[in-house]
């Protein structure tokens, strides 16, 4: 089999790293685009550019077998053969690069608007930057037809403690025949705020993309500036880093398999899962003074060293896990009435799954066998054993397994970063040079892999792009919920725990 | 099931875990919250949150005021699911561009008397995300804010004492 990168032809850009950047013309692009259709690879992102004042550009990262490369095309002209046209999986992100940059995507079949509602003073805030029109038009959602059908506008503003974003359900009677989502509401201009940002800035605000996923992006946008600078992390941060991924891991788990319940009306696991959810994020604490861990994971290594009394914390914590978790597990597994609305709920199927390269656990529950710690083997993860979960049946049920055995994985996987901790400094120096350097980095955060691009120019970052796993995953969403009723969206869509605000960016 | 129930009446409540640092002030808070809920509004305090544009990180840990060990209902205050129902919006973020239209319909889809709290450092004034196209900037720009809760994001026992100061003023 061919390497991925051979495959591609074009101009090697030398100071992207670790995987090549190729910049393509308008043939190598649409073969490119043809492979993706034919499903021969995965897109892993797509986001545009602008190289020099007037050159725009898109660039579009995909993983071949095991290897990952990027293409870029330049647009002088302010379009490029759309990838979506034949790859839907980029349909929303080729919306956002038109709302973002004003670069055309030619034969995109969905034309609208996707983070741009409307309500910003620029258009184009990347791109030309012109003024915004003066006039709102109003948003076309898909014509709907058929009898007996009625439609439920839900959002953005929600009924829980939940993110904004709208959901426009068609129903027939109880059985949902569509689900269209209109998300944006969240965009905070993280693309825009990064371009000229000092290295710490950027990275706090790479860490604050997906606030439940902050170690993840942290751990993403350092390997990307790594990447760029060639610096090398010293092996006990690198450890340290894994130790706050997987205890944002648990703590997301414990909170997702409890409020998964909780859709279903059965608040005893909730309570329960609450409980050790809190554990989590209180051992975090004491080990490095934030619940959440932010701003921790730095470029180079982590910003302190784990506190005096952090192994203890941590022994404890897994003491209690292995205490209590099991009997939840059974408790879950033996409740017919919870069993009745998670088995066989909002089937995801698994061609769509690598279609679309679900990452987390939407596409380990749908058969799609995929982690970044496991396939790229990025330090630590290379020298632990561990194992990557997967189911086939692809509903909710199956979400929720593959969460409960990862926070097991996740248990092991603290016991042997604690026996194996190195020790030694937490922090290599990153000072850019001042030349241009690109790199790109990747980390499994609890829903996915993230993916990081930098471009760093004087000493500071020129350009930044983070893709969360949602982007893969908020339109399979769509798709499973299709012939479930309404009832059982709310189980679906905590089952999927999309982020908005890793999306919107 | 049954076990797990019955170990819960057996175990001693969470919420009165033995007290040093953490635990004594959440308790400390827990009898002012009270008297003082009741002297201003002789009833509880219901709560609707507003996400205007925060990473969700506020959300965790205003979620994490409903667990077993911060129980925010035994003081009175509770979430609820509408404007309508809410005597005080807790909002989050820096106010997005796209969310200002759906912050302000909320904030007048909501009776008074009312109360505004504004939670995290970007709810302040746009914290991280100033200066963005996208980003308004903080809450009180939109509507009238009774107080701020600071934090990146703000734990659940700054979120309870902040809920204390608003009773107290």
């Amino acid at each position: 089999m061919p390497e991925l990168i051979d495959m591609i032809e074009g101009r090697r850009i030398a100071e992207h790293r670790p995987w090549p950047r190729v910049v393509v013309n308008d043939d190598g692009w649409r073969s490119l685009t043809n492979q993706l259709a034919a499903g021969q690879c995965t897109l892993l992102g797509l986001w545009g550019d602008l190289e020099t004042e007037h050159l725009g550009a898109v660039h579009m990262c995909v993983l071949g077998e095991r290897e990952i490369a990027v293409a870029t095309i330049e647009c002088p002209a302010g379009r490029y053969p759309s990838v979506g046209a034949l790859h839907p999986p980029a349909i929303r992100l080729e919306r956002a690069l038109c709302d973002l940059y004003g670069i055309d995507p030619v034969g995109l079949p969905d034309p609208r608007p996707w983070l741009d509602l409307g309500f910003w003073s620029v258009q184009h805030p990347l791109g030309a930057r012109g003024d915004a029109p003066a006039v709102r038009a109003p948003y076309a959602f898909l014509p709907v037809e058929g009898e007996n059908l009625h439609q439920i506008p839900v959002g953005p503003v929600h009924a829980g403690i939940i993110e904004p974003g709208h959901f426009r359900f068609t129903a027939n009677g109880e059985t949902v025949a569509r689900l269209e989502q209109r998300l944006g509401y969240v965009h905070k201009g993280i693309d825009a705020l990064m371009a000229g940002a000092s290295l710490d800035k950027a990275a706090r605000l790479a860490g604050r993309t997906s606030g439940d996923s902050t170690v993840a992006y942290a751990i993403a946008f350092a390997h990307a500036v790594e990447a760029a600078t060639g610096a090398t992390v010293p092996p006990h941060a690198t450890y340290l880093r894994a130790l706050m991924a997987e205890l944002e891991r648990l703590a997301n788990h414990f909170g997702d398999i409890g409020a998964i319940c909780n859709d279903a009306s059965f608040s005893l696991m909730h309570a329960q899962c609450g409980v050790l959810r809190e554990r989590v994020l209180r051992t975090a604490d004491s080990c490095f003074g934030h619940r959440l861990m932010m701003d921790v994971v730095v470029p180079g290594g982590v910003a302190r060293d784990l506190a005096a009394n952090g192994r203890s914390a941590v022994t404890s914590l897994i003491e209690e896990i292995r205490r209590r978790f099991p009997e939840l597990i059974e408790l879950y597994d033996n409740t017919a009435s919870l069993q009745d609305r998670t088995a066989t709920t909002g089937i995801l199927r698994r061609d769509l799954a690598l279609q679309f390269g679900a990452g987390g656990h939407v596409g380990r529950a749908s058969g799609r066998n995929f982690d970044a710690r496991k396939a790229l083997g990025y330090a630590p993860y290379d020298q632990l054993d561990f194992e990557v979960p997967v189911f086939e049946a692809g509903d909710v049920n199956a979400r929720v397994w593959v969460r409960i055995r990862e926070v097991e994985q996740s248990v092991a996987l603290l016991e042997q970063i604690l026996r194996r901790l190195p020790g030694g400094a937490i922090r290599a120096e990153v000072e850019p040079d001042g030349e241009t350097r690109e790199g790109l980095g990747m980390a499994e955060a609890f829903r996915g892999d993230v993916l990081a691009w930098v471009r760093l120019a004087g000493g500071r970052v020129a350009r930044c792009h983070l893709r969360d796993p949602s982007w893969f995953q908020w339109p399979l969403l769509e798709a499973v919920i299709e012939g479930n009723i309404v009832a059982d969206f709310p189980l679906c869509n905590k089952s999927f725990n999309c982020s908005y605000s890793g999306h919107d960016l | 099931m049954r076990r797990i129930l019955l170990e819960s009446m057996l175990r001693r409540p969470l919420t009165e875990a033995p007290p040093p640092g953490d635990d004594a002030m959440l308790a400390e808070l827990a009898g002012a919250v009270d008297r003082a809920a009741r002297r201003r509004l002789g009833r509880s305090l219901s709560i609707r949150e507003v996400d205007a544009g925060s990473c969700n990180g506020c959300e965790l840990e205003i979620h994490a005021l409903n667990n077993a060990f911060y129980d925010l209902e035994r003081f009175g205050l509770r979430f609820v699911a509408s404007p309508r129902h809410a005597d005080v919006l807790m909002v989050t973020g820096p106010v997005t561009m796209n969310m200002r239209e759906a912050l302000e319909r909320t904030y007048n889809a909501t009776p008074d008397p009312k109360w505004v709290v504004a939670v995290g450092d970007c709810a302040v004034d746009g914290g991280i995300f100033a200066g963005s196209y996208a980003v308004v900037g903080g809450v009180a720009g939109i509507v009238p804010v009774d107080l701020h809760i600071r934090g990146c994001p703000p734990n659940p026992l700054q979120l309870l004492k902040g809920l204390l100061t608003l009773l107290d003023r």
